[in-house]
């Protein structure tokens, strides 16, 4: 794997100067390397993870599971990609199982995804039925524990 | 006042303190401190096995062992040392359970040496190696290791420091704190030499796994060893397994017996739960154990040009997990280099002298650490060096 990507994958807070320092590269080089994954679609984005408590205050995530029916309608990509496109989704996923597309929304608050359910998606030509649960608590995202202090290591910082 | 001090052993009395205590003591008091002094990995233990530990305990599996360890962790350990080390051992008879290296090599001491012997060690080392040697009523000869030579023993270096009396040899390679290993060539030497004056051998291979250039050799793989050669290993670096507390010894049948009475008086067993988290990483941990390799080695990398890029010279250690800079560029020795950098930035080192005189003018600076401490590290160590009067 590309050693600038297999840095950033490593989830340690580090900018172009630091990920530079440590590979020996220097930043600009670094930066190059950067907009040469975007630029193949390798690297999608960057964004901070954060602890679910500390984003907006009562906004909302859920996850969708969408039953679709295919026959007519451009197939699974064409919904998908429809369905993609609306802001509130945060991800989709087309699946195996009882279901066939997983997706996740966030929104101000729960009527916002009820009616982002009701208005939008069953309303999409295809869409058979959908199945919404509520995120209630968050203990690991992304990789990280959300409550750092719960997995904190008693290792003591001079040893032998 | 405490006047119990007059009830402690003369041999005890006099015996220094680790020198590491003194910055545990001060950095583990400090806010915003970056540690670079610690000897363990900041890997967790691998979770499948964890599992194996838990899965111990709910079937409650939670009695004393044979004295020996498990006949399952006795097995598993001879096909893994015959796997990637050579020697056979039986498992009924020369392998022996213990509570890490550091028993091992404590119980080894105490079951071989007589009051007076002599005993041949390298130098800078493992803080318990002298002390322990000393616990036995015997005499301690270190044998200086140098940076010139990556702190690889020097066959010639041994020869001169032998003398009537010696009985035993401890080898550390990759050795605490300098990162030295010892090619094929020179193990050959030293094994020549060690049949030569009748020597037996401790080889402490804790680090052997995290070896990062070149095979890892060992000592008592080579021709005449096995016979005069105990073997110590242990879980705690290459699996990340530091709190169980679980290591072997293996060695020929009359010195793992003697081994044996020595722990099954002062221990009894490894706990079993150790046993059974042990023989899961030796089963299954290879893959973990590598990913963690590969992770210290690009750390490695990093810390040693830095290190190089700020002026204070280092060689690339060959395995473990310890850079070991040369300070004496900025005209302090090692204790002091060590005091003013935590004073001044708040950077703990350990000082070289920690490890025997033969560590003076160097710090270790463990790379257990994430990337982002390193870093870190190396900004504030540039300040401290801009900040030394010129010289």
């Amino acid at each position: 794997m590309n050693s600038v990507l297999k840095l950033i994958l490593d989830g340690e807070a580090l900018d172009t100067a630091q990920i530079g320092r440590i590979l020996g590269l220097g930043a600009e080089a670094v930066d190059r390397e950067l907009a040469a994954l975007r630029q193949q679609g390798v690297l999608l984005g960057m964004r901070p993870v954060l602890n679910p408590s500390y984003e907006s205050e009562h906004r909302v995530r859920a996850v969708i599971e969408i039953k679709i029916r295919t026959e007519g309608v451009g197939g699974f990509d064409g919904i998908a990609e429809r369905i993609s496109s609306f802001e509130q989704v945060e991800s989709c996923y087309l699946m195996s199982g009882g279901y066939d597309l997983l997706v996740v929304v966030t929104a101000d608050n729960l009527y916002k995804v009820a009616g982002f359910v009701h208005e939008r998606l069953a309303r999409i030509d295809g869409v058979q039925g959908t199945s919404t649960h509520f995120f209630l608590r968050a203990y690991k995202k992304d990789g990280f524990i959300v409550n750092a202090e719960a997995s904190r290591r008693d290792q003591p910082s001079v040893s032998p | 006042m405490d006047s119990s001090g007059r009830f402690v052993a003369r041999h005890v009395a006099t015996l220094p303190k680790s020198g590491i205590r003194d910055f545990f003591a001060i950095v583990s008091k400090m806010k915003d401190a970056v540690s670079l002094g610690i000897g363990e990995p900041d890997f967790v233990t691998p979770y499948h096995i964890r599992e194996a530990a838990i899965a111990c305990l709910e079937k409650g599996r939670t009695s004393y062992t044979d004295n020996r360890g498990t006949q399952q962790f006795r097995e598993e350990v001879s096909r893994y040392v015959a796997r990637n080390y050579g020697p056979e051992y039986d498992p009924d008879t020369e392998i022996l359970g213990t509570i890490g290296v550091s028993e091992a090599l404590d119980i080894l001491l105490r079951a071989v040496l007589d009051p007076g012997d002599k005993v041949l060690y390298h130098e800078p080392c493992y803080v318990s190696y002298a002390p322990s040697v000393t616990l036995c009523h015997a005499e301690a000869i270190p044998i200086r290791t140098v940076s010139a030579d990556q702190f690889a023993l020097d066959p010639a270096a041994l020869r001169a420091a032998w003398q009537p009396g010696c009985k035993l040899l401890v080898l550390n390679f990759p050795t605490n704190p300098t990162g030295g290993t010892a090619d094929r060539a020179k193990l050959e030497a030293i094994a020549k030499f060690a049949v030569e004056k009748d020597l037996l051998v401790a080889s402490d291979e804790i680090y052997s796994e995290l070896t990062f250039e070149g095979d890892h050799v060992s000592i008592a793989s080579l021709p005449g060893m096995r016979e005069r050669t105990v073997f110590l290993h242990g879980f705690s670096k290459a699996f990340a397994m530091t709190g169980f507390r679980i290591g072997y010894a293996c060695g020929p049948a009359a010195v793992i017996d003697g081994m044996l009475k020595v722990h099954q008086y002062g221990i009894m067993c490894a706990p079993i739960m150790s046993q059974e988290a042990a023989v899961e990483a030796l089963r299954n941990g290879r893959d973990s154990m590598l990913h963690m390799r590969d992770k210290y080695r690009e750390r490695r990398d990093f810390i040693v040009r830095r290190f190089n890029e700020l002026g204070l010279r280092c060689h690339l250690p060959r395995g473990a997990f310890y850079a070991f800079p040369d300070i004496t560029s900025t005209g302090l020795d090692s204790m002091a280099f060590a005091q003013k950098l935590l004073e001044q930035q708040k950077v703990a080192m350990v000082p070289g002298t920690a490890f025997g005189a033969a560590g003076a003018g160097f710090c270790r600076a463990s790379f257990s650490t994430s990337y982002e401490r390193i870093h870190e590290a190396g900004e504030r160590i540039a300040r401290f060096l801009d900040a030394l009067p010129r010289r």
